[in-house]
């Protein structure tokens, strides 16, 4: 096994491929703001890792810096060992990274599987005017994306919502199909951006089987922004705690549970003692 | 080939879209042969076909990408005027009244597509109100532009003389002996041989229609429609806004090039004043009024409201306050939802997202 490198969370799975993300004194500013700063990570394959902190330190904006929505004014992500500086999002997506955002985003006007379908865009590929002059691609493809489409909806049992229009749905299922549309870009690394927020115990627990059966079906790594602890703890491998754009602390669960200095990030500092 | 419902739904809906624009083509063309239609009303049929695929063109601006264009008639006289050179231009070579007016509609489709090419480069950066500022006022660039030019065609070839300062005038153009002044500046085009069919306009239509509808209901058609819903989401799955802002606008323009060409085609005198910001108001009632996305409304907004004015004629004085105060009682009615119920179900409508 390769020495862990002391920034990685949790030893790689496989040693002989490079991490699927390496992030190395990653930060940016916001005129006077320091946002982010000096956040390293590493995050082999197939790891599940969470991403925690008290609101506004910053985990979004690490995920945007990651899908290069900010530049970062310092410091480097490699995906794949590829660097993603000067890419757009939508190259970076091609590279291999997929999100689900805090506030949801679908295409509310579309139907749930058009949504997933889009998510399929660079994957069932034909070109525009093949689209315009039904040619044997566009019929071969659209089959295809339809069929795909179906099977990844069936993983949150949604394929019977495939017709219904996606800003219809109610907040669970929209926060799924967000999910199932980063999937169908066919990512190496899923960024989840609270995916629990607004579920009860139940969905969640739902969740949290769902999220390790992703991983494990599709051998893909997942970074979770969240707040919901039992979820975090549940299914996270490594943990990493941003409070004020830095890292206060990294690790297994149990590390990180008995950590005074993210006990008092979130909680507070305790009176007198 | 098994097809999902919402594909059954969206292509029946397609159909009848087509089977009612075929329908009313025969209708009509049945009334011509017997003579039922008076002179004031066969003038009314090559205009509304180009206004028809004027708002179907819009609609896939405005309703499908989500994006407020406001120049639209500049794309419609770029046509009318590369339209009317390129068939005054081959009169001599080519006799056949059908096929210049194909090379016509073909010429100022891709003359009005470059230029949407052209324009789109600095306008789709922008969004919302600044985008609609900007090609409001490149509708009133061509416009200007088009005034200044000055082409005649002899049997030396094409002239063209672009006259910026307005120091020139037709006799600069120096044409030979039994040369032909195609457009005379600020006069417009003058002398054209009409040349324009109903059945061309049918035509055209029916291409629109194929064009729109299979962009809408292919890849490139979602894509689109995802960059409308939400920009950010399409970026964060890979869609390349940028790529699909420009095939809408520039498809968009290139249809309404068409619409030009044919529409020059119908009329021996053309002003470039003709194509200004009111007209694309007036296209811009239309695919609203028929309902942004909905391509069957485009199609009966522009035709309704194009033949109001004219049936309202007997109101002489009232007739503008009668075409206002309907216009209002459409808006009302088009947003009534329990009309927009009570049509659902007369009419089949594609459901399952897409608003087409």
């Amino acid at each position: 096994m390769v020495p862990v490198p002391s920034d990685a969370i949790i030893p790689q799975r496989d040693s002989d491929k490079p991490p699927v993300l390496e992030c190395s004194h990653l930060g940016i500013d916001f005129g006077g703001l320091r946002a982010v700063d000096d956040f390293n990570l590493t995050l082999g394959r197939t790891e599940i890792a969470g991403l925690i902190g008290p609101n506004g330190a910053g985990k979004t904006t690490i995920f945007n810096l990651l899908t290069r929505v900010y530049s970062p004014t310092r410091g480097t992500v490699l995906i794949d060992g590829f660097d993603t500086a000067g890419k757009t999002t939508e190259q970076v997506n091609r590279m291999g990274i997929a999100r689900t955002f805090q506030n949801i985003r679908l295409f509310s006007n579309l139907s749930v599987e058009d949504n997933v379908k889009i998510g399929l865009h660079n994957s069932e590929a034909y070109s525009t005017i093949a689209g315009l002059l039904r040619l044997p691609s566009f019929w071969r493809q659209e089959r295809a994306a339809h069929e795909r489409a179906l099977e990844l909806l069936s993983i949150f049992h949604m394929e019977d919502l495939a017709n219904a229009r996606a800003g219809s749905l109610p907040y669970g299922a929209q926060r799924r199909l967000e999910i199932v549309r980063a999937l169908a870009t066919n990512p190496c690394l899923l960024l989840l951006d609270e995916p629990a927020a607004g579920m009860n115990p139940s969905e969640t627990s739902e969740l949290m089987e769902n999220i390790v059966k992703i991983r494990d079906t599709f051998q893909i790594s997942v970074l979770l922004i969240e707040h919901d602890m039992n979820l975090v703890m549940g299914i996270c491998e490594g943990i990493c705690v941003l409070n004020f754009g830095r890292v206060i602390a990294k690790g297994t669960p149990d590390a990180i549970r008995s950590n005074p200095a993210v006990v008092e990030a979130y909680l507070g500092k305790k009176k007198g003692a | 080939m098994k097809t999902t419902l919402a594909e059954k739904k969206a292509s029946r809906a397609d159909f009848f879209t087509y089977l009612g624009v075929i329908a009313v083509f025969l209708l009509i063309s049945l009334l011509r042969s017997q003579g039922m239609l008076n002179r004031s009303q066969t003038g009314l049929l090559v205009p509304i076909c180009c206004y028809i695929v004027m708002a179907v063109s819009l609609n896939l601006t405005v309703g499908i990408l989500g994006e407020l264009s406001l120049g639209h008639a500049g794309f419609m006289s770029v046509g009318a005027f590369t339209g009317v050179t390129a068939a005054m231009a081959l009169l001599d070579f080519l006799p056949s009244d059908e096929l210049r007016l194909l090379i016509a509609i073909v010429v100022g489709m891709l003359f009005a597509a470059i230029i949407g090419f052209l324009i789109g480069i600095p306008v789709l950066r922008l969004n919302g109100d600044y985008l609609a500022i900007v090609t409001l006022a490149f509708g009133e660039i061509i416009k200007e532009l088009i005034n200044c030019l000055l082409v005649g065609v002899d049997s030396a070839g094409l002239h063209v003389i672009f006259n910026y300062n307005g120091a020139k005038n037709a006799d600069d153009l120096n044409l030979l002996e039994g040369g032909r002044v195609i457009i005379k500046g600020a006069q417009g085009a003058t002398g054209t041989k009409t040349i324009a069919t109903f059945t061309a306009g049918f035509l055209l239509i029916l291409f629109t229609l194929v064009i729109v509808l299979n962009l809408v209901r292919s890849r490139a058609g979602r894509a689109v429609m995802a960059i409308r819903d939400n920009r950010i989401a399409a970026e964060s799955v890979g869609i390349n806004v940028t790529r699909y802002k420009m095939t809408a606008f520039v498809i968009s323009a290139g249809l309404a090039g068409g619409a030009g060409a044919l529409y020059g085609l119908n009329y021996s005198n053309l002003l470039a004043t003709k194509f200004d910001f009111n007209t694309s108001i007036l296209v811009l009632v239309f695919v609203v009024l028929g309902g942004l996305g909905n391509i069957r409304g485009s199609i009966i907004a522009a035709t309704v409201l194009y033949i109001l004015p004219e049936a309202l004629r007997s109101f002489r004085d009232y007739r503008m306050l009668i075409y206002a105060i309907v216009l209002i009682v459409v808006m009302l009615t088009t947003n009534n939802d329990r009309l927009k119920a009570l049509f659902g179900k007369i009419i089949p409508h594609a459901k399952g997202g897409e608003r087409v």
